[in-house]
């Protein structure tokens, strides 16, 4: 059966060189693999779920096999390991990426419209309504 | 020939679209009767012209006609005969020509039997209709010909992207498109209705059935393109805020607030210039998604067959459509009066303040959509995901869904509070009830814990409308919200529990051992090599036992395609009532472990589950109202029968 | 009041319309650019990424010559066609150092026989740390560092003739700020 299997790697080899070559090396040893403490885990999961993989179209690094995003778990993974903070893992990407690397926009000069249409179309929504009341009464 | 039929019915279509639109128009001023008499006619002829020119082309793809550039480059002879033919809409020209199709036809469909309105109205509505199908047809006829012909026939076809040839992705797109149809149909009522100040309960009757058509599809489409989603990327997500995604859900928000306030419309005669605007934007919401997605604006891991150039052109649409009629609605708004009061605690105000909340909603969508965008034309880059809309979006949905539980207990106009107490108190009651359980359970993040609490109260309240009610004789129509909002309840309930309860297991497992997941125990018999037609895989052989009872086998695979080279993973499932097991199988490690990547979903189908309960409810409602207009209009014509013979007497 | 009300669908249709016919004009930018210029390279210290060229470390990049960082791997296609570039680079007197990622050495030999070696070194990346540190996204990517590790520019996307002249200048000014 393996030989089976290496003979179809051997295939696959001919026609996809340079994708095979990508895989020559395995895959980084946190890419796939969770950490021990189930709550570290929890938590680099949560922030994996919210960067974004710079090789792929609109993924996010938990989502996707790109060897690079696989780099980047291993990155987020070891760290929580390490003691650090998420936030903080986030911010030393942004740092490197800036905010495009980051599905969590924050309060920042170029973001601020996405949080104060928010807040206006509350106001909005609520004057609407109150003006109904009003109307009403 | 077939082409040159197809093509020659194409613009005669367009020829008779003309006429439509300009005899619509003469016929807002008097004297012009006689031209006005040819619009429904040609609204008729041109959908049997659409409609044929349709049939060609799936004759085409049928006998695999290897001369015509769009079978040539999209089929092949030894494809499967049902993606031969879903081949015919899976590419741009065909999905138009199969857009435009659906449109002339449901024109035609108006035209021959809507007569509720004023003639002058129905005209420019059809003049309206005549006027978007214009622009459609000039897209076909001058720059995405489908009938258009290769110098020399091609020796064989270059197929289909084999991840194309799923049999759910050959009937998404139609599934949206009439969904998009039915609401270019309000759209062309309300601009007609707009046109001719004719905006009243009679309108909204006639524009209704085409609403609840068309949002029977969307929803269809979106829980269809969720579920796709889900399997096929391998990594277990049913929702990621993707621009795609996105453009898929505004038309379905700005439909569903269209939905609610055509109701009032129709029953009280109130939100009038609210139903029309809405009209408008649910319209613009689904152009403004095939603009998005079409003209690759916008950076997705959905998007295929992007082109700026067709952007262009569909921009160059949306300006006219939607240009033009918000101009519209801005220069007319003031003329129409915004109908009959209601008080607050009354259906119409429930139904107010969540076409509010919808309406909110839909802003926060398009603009974390479009955000992007913008800060990109300034050099700046950001990306908008789930920890944006999640919350964002939940600051409007819950205080929706809140009021969508006992809303509908209401009377209409004008109602006391008290009368609904103890309803109002029963749903809280169970809200509380399971946000106390979910809390003593465990620790989870606040939005699936609200979800959780939401959802019960929902799937109650949504049965209390039925309360006291002989249920036989409740109207079809009420059993349809009835059943659609007990759907959102559904569809929520497995959103929380996914998220709050998934668990994941990420393991190098040797051949003959086992991983856990929750509460399955899977074990890897063997890894054996398969073959397909264009790839190879490593198909593992799982035996998934769930809590120590019988295994199920699951085949998850790793594909390899040879051209283009691409490695693609086919997730596998098992189902059970209360969730779902999902198994892919990753790559061998070098010391011969096999990586798999194991997800126990608790309840996470009931997502799909409510979708198709929402659409079902949809449905429902539909076939109640047509029965009813079938009736009052058979009462009408026996009154007119009898008014006849009278007078006869 | 409400007359102006309602043309505010209108406007924000209209800036949206505006925008989207900006974007459609525009080229599609799949790069992402690095937020790391003007700042140093992190501290890194990379093993050989093969026999016989040493590995690179930050010690390397503050020896007060500016120098080419190239981001590159031997499986990685473009990297072939910017190789005869590389090596014009270097036979103008350019110090270029290699930061191979995720590669084995065989392959990177393989790779340098085949197409020329223009590095004085080479440090093996297998995680994509460095890379990741400096903010580079892909391969291949070409960074301007000055004498005292500052990263002063950066190349997205394989080094063609034209960017040549433009290394050479950024090289330049690098040397003349530090």
């Amino acid at each position: 059966m393996n030989r089976a299997i290496a003979s179809i790697l051997a295939v696959l080899s001919l026609f996809a060189l340079p994708l095979a070559a990508q895989q020559s090396l395995p895959p980084a040893p946190l890419a796939y693999e969770q950490l021990e403490d189930p709550a570290q885990e929890e938590a680099a999961q949560a922030l994996m779920e919210t960067l974004r993989c710079l090789k792929c179209q609109s993924q996010s690094i938990a989502d996707s096999d790109a060897p690079m995003a696989g780099d980047m778990r291993h990155q987020v993974r070891s760290r929580i390991q390490a003691g650090e903070e998420p936030e903080a893992i986030r911010a030393w990407l942004v740092e490197r990426y800036g905010d495009y690397v980051s599905y969590a926009p924050t309060v920042s000069e170029t973001t601020w419209p996405l949080f104060a249409v928010p807040v206006l179309l509350l106001l909005v929504a609520g004057l609407i309504l109150w003006r109904r009341l009003r109307k009403a009464s | 020939m077939i082409a040159e039929l197809g093509l020659a019915a194409l613009w005669l279509a367009a020829a008779l679209s003309a006429l439509q639109l300009l005899g619509g128009v003469l016929a807002q001023r008097k004297e012009a009767s006689e031209i006005a008499r040819l619009v429904r006619p040609a609204a008729i002829m041109q959908g049997v012209l659409a409609g044929f020119a349709f049939l060609m082309l799936l004759w085409l793809f049928y006998v695999t006609d290897l001369s015509v550039k769009l079978v040539a480059t999209n089929s092949h002879s030894a494809k499967p005969l049902v993606f031969k033919l879903a081949g015919a809409w899976g590419n741009h020209e065909g999905s138009m020509l199969l857009w435009v199709t659906v449109m002339a036809l449901a024109g035609g469909l108006i035209a021959l039997v809507e007569r509720r309105l004023p003639e002058k109205t129905m005209l420019a509505t059809l003049s309206a209709q005549a006027f978007v199908g214009l622009g459609f047809y000039a897209f076909l006829l001058l720059s995405s010909n489908p009938f258009e012909r290769l110098p020399q026939p091609a020796l064989e076809g270059i197929g289909l992207n084999p991840l194309l040839q799923d049999i759910g992705l050959a009937f998404h797109p139609p599934t949206l498109y009439f969904g998009y149809v039915g609401l270019s149909v309000a759209f062309s009522f309300a601009v007609g209705a707009l046109l001719t100040r004719q905006v009243n309960p009679n309108f909204a009757r006639a524009m209704r059935p085409w609403v609840l058509g068309a949002w029977i599809f969307l929803t269809l489409g979106i829980t269809a393109g969720s579920y796709w989603a889900y399997y096929e990327l391998g990594w277990g997500g049913w929702w990621f805020w993707d621009p795609v995604e996105n453009a898929s859900l505004m038309p379905w928000l700005a439909a569903t607030a269209l939905l609610h306030s055509v109701g009032v419309l129709a029953a009280r005669d109130a939100l009038r210039t609210w139903t029309i605007m809405l009209g408008v934007i649910a319209f613009s919401m689904s152009m403004l998604g095939t603009f998005l997605v079409r003209s690759g604006i916008l950076t997705s891991v959905h998007a295929f067959a992007v082109d700026p150039e067709r952007g262009s052109f569909i921009l160059v649409l949306l300006l006219l459509y939607i240009g033009g009629s918000l101009l519209l609605f801005a220069l007319r708004a003031n003329t129409v009066s915004e109908g009959e009061r209601f008080s607050v605690t009354s259906r119409e105000g429930a139904l107010v303040f969540n076409n509010v909340m919808l309406s909110a909603l839909l802003g926060i969508v398009l603009l974390g959509t479009l955000y992007p965008l913008l800060t990109e034309a300034f050099d700046v880059r950001v990306s908008v995901g789930p920890p944006y809309f999640n919350p964002v979006g939940a600051i409007f949905t819950i205080p929706m869904l809140l009021i969508m539980a006992v809303g509908p207990l209401l009377r209409w106009r004008g109602d006391s509070f008290a009368r609904i107490k103890n309803s109002v108190a029963i749903v809280a009651a169970i809200m509380l009830a399971v946000l106390a359980l979910v809390l003593i359970l465990g620790s989870y993040g606040l939005l699936p814990v609200l979800g959780l609490a939401v959802a019960a109260g929902l799937a109650v309240g949504s049965f209390l409308p039925l309360r006291g009610r002989n249920l036989m004789r409740a109207p079809l129509s009420l059993w349809g919200m009835v059943i659609a909002h007990f759907g959102i309840a559904v569809a929520l309930f497995g959103m929380a529990s996914e998220t709050a309860f998934s668990e994941e297991k990420l393991a190098a497992v040797p051949v003959g051992e086992s991983a856990q997941v929750g509460p399955w125990n899977v074990n890897l018999e063997q890894v054996a090599p398969v073959a397909g037609p264009n790839w190879t895989a490593i198909q593992g052989r799982l035996a998934a036992s769930y809590d120590g009872g019988d295994p199920v086998i699951l085949t998850p695979e790793s594909r390899n395609f040879w051209a283009p080279p691409q490695e693609t993973t086919e997730s596998t499932l098992a189902t059970r009532w209360n969730g779902q097991l999902y198994a892919v199988i990753g790559n061998q490690a070098a010391d011969g472990r096999w990586q798999l990547r194991l997800w126990w979903k608790p309840f996470v189908t009931f997502i799909w589950y409510g979708g198709i309960l929402i659409a079902l409810g949809g449905l429902l409602a539909l076939i109640g109202r047509l029965r009813t207009d079938l009736k009052r209009r058979y009462v009408k014509s026996r009154q007119a029968d009898r008014a006849k013979e009278a007078a006869a007497l | 009041m409400t007359s102006l009300k309602v043309w505010i669908p209108l406007a924000i249709f209209l800036l949206f319309c505006g925008v989207a016919a900006y974007q459609l004009t525009q080229p599609k930018d799949e790069f992402v650019e690095s937020t790391m210029v003007g700042k140093p390279v992190p501290d890194f210290e990379l093993r050989p990424a093969l026999a016989e060229l040493p590995g690179v470390s930050i010690a390397d990049l503050k020896d007060g010559k500016p120098k080419l960082l190239n981001i590159w791997a031997s499986w990685c296609v473009p990297c072939i066609a910017e190789a005869p570039h590389l090596d014009v680079l270097k036979r103008q007197g350019v110090e270029i150092v290699g930061v191979a990622i995720r590669d084995r050495p065989e392959d990177v030999a393989r790779f340098l026989n085949q197409y020329g070696n223009p590095y004085t070194k080479i440090g093996a990346d297998d995680l994509s740390e460095i890379q990741l540190s400096i903010g580079s996204s892909g391969v291949p990517e070409t960074f301007v560092v000055d004498g005292n590790g500052i990263i002063r520019h950066q190349h997205l996307g394989d080094v063609r003739a034209e960017h040549v002249p433009v290394l050479l200048q950024k090289l330049a000014e690098a040397g003349a700020g530090a």
